[in-house]
């Protein structure tokens, strides 16, 4: 298992409290968590914790066979109960966001399945399911065409930016904004956002996201530099 | 009971409706704010706007765009809650709003938005009495209170071609070969929502780019639906 921590709980509390958040929360992740799987990984990012799992390329269903690609397809699992529209729409963002990132036509007439679990919600959970299942693609040694990091940026009523909310400022929050970038050119993947939020505040928030996804990227190389280095 | 119906059409491409009902509940001992939960919106695409959907239970793409009305409608703050209170923990408007899609060529999303803001502005609600001591509920339909409605949400969706180039309105066949898409949600000078859920990855400038469009499209809408809903003769 891999572990590295890009900011201390402690030191993160003690700057929330400052009133700049201006950091990640902790970001530990554990790489081959699980063993039947190609590959899987558990990550929390603060409290918030998921797992992902990828099987593939692996023999695909005959309605399902693209000729000229892999099919790629992504489960989301709540915590608790049936998935309902809330996790559809999860589902289809994840799913859009890593398709493509990987390299599908290297594996036609396959498939490639990712689930994703989420175990505890307390805060961008779904920048922590998109960080999970990346690295869960590269635990799989999956081929992509670049990585992606999540980051959320919560808005409060005061106007001040959050960086990965927690569950109690996601509430007091007026609004909340997810940004997936890639790895080549940090280039915008994804952006989900609820609330309503002027366009300036939407810049602000993609500047600070967009240095925040470095850090995460980092995080990425590390964890699987100390999986490989346990390995050998 | 008033039944107020707004059809929403994009050029020839997508012919929507929503018909909406405003349902008197008695929920003793609830709180009011229990219409937050009460007021789901409903998205049908059903074989009778295209071939390529199925009867039997809602989508995966049925789900998601309602689940993004629903979104929508909470937290663009375009309704307050509290006005469809009327007997504070006790009795409360529900608001049923179905839509239901009618030919489907592309862009749901703007058609939906359109549709449904429409039909919330069109909106009365009948007068209502509650006698303390029986518990009697009487409405008077003589008499309407238009539903007071904040703002004017409006979606603008465009999709990413080739990955670089944007083309605003898809049609179906567009959005088949797309390779991402972009939906802004704006109202007035501020921006409700941006969705981008996956695709091809943009450039800071392509993003400011389809802000710019919506922003400017949501004034023109906006007079639209003013402009329309004034003509009616009730």
């Amino acid at each position: 298992m891999a572990s590295f921590t890009v900011v201390k709980q402690e030191e993160f509390e003690a700057q929330q409290e400052k009133g700049s958040a201006h950091v990640l929360r902790c970001l530990t992740s554990g790489l081959s968590c699980l063993t039947r799987q190609d590959g899987s990984v558990s990550l929390s990012q603060g409290d918030t914790t998921s797992i992902a799992v990828v099987y593939g390329p692996a023999e695909v269903r005959i309605n399902k066979e693209q000729i000229d690609k892999a099919t790629v397809e992504v489960i989301f699992r709540p915590k608790v109960g049936l998935s309902r529209p809330e996790h559809r729409k999860q589902e289809r963002i994840m799913r859009n966001t890593l398709e493509p990132a990987i390299e599908a036509h290297l594996h036609p007439r396959s498939s490639i399945s990712i689930i994703i679990q989420e175990t505890e919600d307390l805060g961008s959970n779904l920048a922590c399911c998109i960080n999970s299942a990346c690295l869960a693609l590269l635990d799989a040694a999956i081929n992509m065409n670049y990585m992606v990091a999540a980051v959320s940026v919560a808005v409060k009523e005061n106007e001040d930016m959050v960086l990965d909310p927690s569950k109690q400022v996601e509430k007091e929050a007026k609004s909340i904004i997810t940004y997936v970038f890639d790895s080549v050119n940090y280039q915008i993947v994804t952006i989900a956002s609820t609330g309503s939020f002027s366009r300036v505040q939407h810049m602000e928030a993609l500047k600070l996201a967009r240095e925040a996804s470095k850090s995460v990227f980092q995080f990425y190389r590390e964890s699987v530099a100390k999986k490989l280095l346990m390995s050998e | 009971m008033f039944e107020p119906a707004t059809e929403a059409k994009l050029a020839d491409h997508c012919t929507l409706c929503v018909h909406r009902r405003g349902i008197l509940t008695g929920q003793a001992g609830q709180y009011n704010h229990y219409v937050w939960d009460k007021s789901i919106p409903n998205v049908e695409l059903s074989p009778l706007c295209s071939p390529n959907f199925r009867p039997g239970p809602p989508g995966e793409q049925a789900q998601v765009l309602s689940q993004n009305m629903d979104d929508l409608l909470k937290t663009s703050g375009c309704i307050n809650f509290e006005d469809l209170c009327i007997c504070p923990g006790k009795l409360s408007w529900v608001l049923h709003i179905s839509l239901v899609c009618l030919d489907y060529d592309g862009n749901i999303m703007d058609a939906c938005v359109l549709a449904l803001v429409a039909a919330l502005k069109n909106t009365c609600l009948p007068a209502v009495t509650v006698d303390e001591e029986t518990g009697d509920i009487k409405t008077d339909p003589t008499t309407h209170t238009p539903l007071s409605v904040a703002c004017c949400p409006v979606s603008t969706s465009f999709i990413v071609f080739d990955n670089n180039i944007l083309l605003v309105d898809p049609t179906n066949e567009e959005e088949k070969l797309a390779t991402g898409a972009v939906t802004v949600v704006a109202e007035g000078s501020n921006l409700v929502s941006i969705y981008k859920p996956g695709g091809t990855p943009l450039r800071d400038d392509q993003i400011e780019d389809c802000i710019d469009r919506a922003l400017e499209r949501s004034l023109e809408a906006a007079r639209l639906i003013d402009d329309t809903l004034c003509s009616i003769d009730r």
